[in-house]
């Protein structure tokens, strides 16, 4: 019994309508990346073209080694690639790892504020801010917590409130519950999907949108948050295809929706993965 | 289907049975008119309900029974790891009371080999001679004034090495050809004992002040330069990372991540400089002995020396000892515990 909520899936290439009018959050142009010396270089990244509209979320999704978090790197600004462009509105988007990188000489407040104080908000409201952010997060008291007082969950939603303190129109997520237990990062899911959406309400909302870039290798995890997931071929990385997931949200992972589209990425990401041990 | 299989299962039944009342019941309603008919009576049913919801229903529903928050809060509350306050009466018997007892231990000692006459008087003072000796410094008002000489020229030497090993150790940490050139010469720098510098400084600078701060510099600043540098070498990448994502680049990366994360390493130097500042001091003091230099600790033992006076000489390695032992205890220690600690990276031993 075929899911009828979902799309068909669409070819590699095909480009995906913004949601709304005016420039894409993120512009991946013909991208490639190679690691060493020229001449003897390992290519990482092969011909990488990517779209991602004003608060769309996508997933890309991947086995080891298909350079997904080369990728995210580069969106960052943390490294350049070596061919092709990378264009991002709003300025530097934010990023989230799998480790929380709250830095632990501060509390959990400090952390935020620190992010608000580099944004250049004046101290006067940066504390307010903070406790604004925490409470976002449903961490109202932990303003005052050191990094070691609190439990894996709640230091992934600090990073989180870190990262929306940046106002960026684009956040990047490296894999950030991948050290979760499966209980909170299914609370995880369900809080970042809430986020998302109240961040891109028409009404109410003062920051104009947030997408969300969100590379991970848990094919149901994509399922579960993305609006749209991108399958990277591995070593080198190269867009093998794409699904628009229409399932509405909120969605449980458990769901039979997910499941089923699940299922098919995954044989499809066997695929790819399987190619590989033939030569 | 998948649904009737679990649903049949009594194994799922029952494990799933458990899962509270308020998913299942939620779901109940919105089942599709089919679902009640095969399952009429079963415990099962309203788990049933839920796997077979994709049928007729939408994907989402109501997740976790719309009660995130309180799910959330359960989860911090389970998960949330209780920072405990050690009692002052245990602080006293597991911190302070062992120290005490050590010294007691060694003054019966000490005591005990006087009394049994094993060394002629001369050689070996007794804890009595020796504290006869402190209160005839006492009397005579010197007793402050001698610390004070040395102290405040160790401080004020420490100070001024604090000032030139910081920017050096940052050099030496973020600039490749400085790192080269400089490194290996800062590590072998710290190998050489001070003292080895006395002459040479005596005989450029006189037999002054200066000669003793040149020699606390050339001890100290290495110490704190190296403690600052392998600080620097140990931050985790992956906060420099955040940082720039943070937009911490340049000075702000310096000032609010890469020195905050550096500062247990820059710690434990300085630790080891002030260390270096002390002994080189010593030493110099020992060796370099002047009427302009007033009356240290060094002098102090080397005037016991030149008056054969033993209690004299044992009097001044105590207050070298003392000196030594205190500046760590009151400055560098509780510096050191507190950083560590607020970063939880002290266990408390249980």
């Amino acid at each position: 019994m075929a899911p009828t909520t979902l799309t068909a899936a669409e070819q590699d290439g095909t480009a995906v309508t913004a949601p709304s009018g005016g420039a894409p959050a993120v512009r991946i142009e013909h991208v490639h990346k190679s690691f060493g010396r020229p001449g003897a270089a390992t290519p990482v990244l092969d011909d990488i073209s990517l779209t991602v509209a004003p608060g769309e979320f996508v997933c890309l999704l991947g086995a080891s080694g298909c350079g997904k978090s080369t990728l995210l790197n580069l969106v960052a600004g943390l490294d350049r690639p070596t061919s092709g462009t990378i264009e991002v509105t709003g300025g530097r988007p934010a990023l989230m790892f799998q480790e929380h990188a709250l830095f632990p000489w501060l509390t959990a407040g400090r952390n935020v504020e620190l992010a608000l104080r580099l944004r250049g908000v004046p101290r006067a409201e940066r504390r307010g801010e903070a406790e604004r952010l925490l409470e976002l997060v449903r961490l109202k008291g932990a303003y005052g917590k050191r990094v070691h007082e609190l439990s894996g969950g709640m230091r992934q939603r600090v990073a989180m409130a870190r990262a929306l303190a940046q106002q960026s129109s684009v956040l990047l997520m490296d894999e950030p519950f991948a050290a979760l237990d499966a209980i909170t990062r299914d609370v995880l899911h369900e809080e970042l999907t809430r986020i998302w959406t109240d961040c891109n309400q028409p009404a109410g909302s003062e920051r104009g949108g947030l997408s969300v870039v969100f590379v991970t290798h848990n094919v149901r995890e994509a399922v579960r948050l993305a609006q749209r997931v991108v399958l990277l071929t591995s070593r080198p990385g190269r867009i093998a295809r794409e699904w628009r997931i229409a399932l509405p949200q909120p969605r449980r992972i458990e769901s039979a929706g997910v499941a089923g589209l699940s299922v098919e990425i995954t044989d499809e990401l066997r695929k790819e993965i399987r190619r590989h041990g033939q030569h | 289907m998948a649904s009737t299989e679990t649903a049949g299962s009594p194994r799922a039944g029952t494990a799933d049975a458990g899962r509270g009342p308020s998913a299942g019941s939620g779901l109940r309603g919105t089942a599709p008119a089919d679902a009640p008919a095969e399952h009429t009576g079963h415990t099962e049913h309203t788990e049933h309900t839920e796997h077979s919801g994709h049928s007729g229903h939408t994907d989402g529903g109501d997740p976790a029974g719309g009660d995130l928050a309180g799910v959330e809060a359960g989860l911090d509350a389970l998960e949330a790891v209780p920072v405990r306050r050690v009692p002052l009466s245990q602080v006293l018997r597991d911190k302070v009371l062992p120290p005490v007892l050590a010294v007691v231990l060694v003054l019966a000692l000490w005591q005990g080999v006087h009394a049994a006459g094993v060394f002629p008087d001369y050689k070996f003072p007794g804890p009595g001679a020796v504290g006869d000796s402190f209160l005839d410094l006492w009397y005579r008002g010197e007793v402050f004034s001698v610390l004070w000489t040395s102290v405040s020229r160790g401080l004020l030497g420490f100070a001024a090495s604090l000032a030139i090993g910081t920017p050096l150790g940052l050099l030496v940490a973020r600039v490749r050809p400085v790192r080269a050139a400089l490194g290996p010469v800062l590590s072998g720098l710290q190998s050489l004992p001070s003292v080895a510098w006395v002459p040479a400084a005596i005989i450029w600078l006189g037999l002054d002040s200066r000669a003793m701060y040149a020699v606390i510099l050339l001890g100290a600043v290495p110490s704190i330069a190296n403690g600052l540098v392998s600080g620097v070498d140990q931050v985790p990448p992956l906060y420099l990372r955040a940082g720039r994502t943070l937009g911490a680049t340049g000075l702000a990366g310096a000032r609010h991540v890469l020195l905050p994360a550096a500062l247990p390493g820059y710690l434990a130097g300085l630790k080891q400089g002030w260390a270096f500042s002390w002994r080189s001091l010593m030493a110099a003091e020992l060796i370099a002995s002047s009427p302009d230099l007033g009356l240290g600790l060094g002098q102090l033992l080397e005037n016991g020396r030149v008056a054969s006076d033993m209690a004299r000489v044992e009097l001044a390695i105590l207050l070298i000892l003392v000196v030594g032992i205190a500046i760590d205890l009151l400055v560098f220690s509780p510096l050191e515990r507190r950083v560590l600690r607020s970063r939880g990276l002290l266990v408390t031993a249980r």
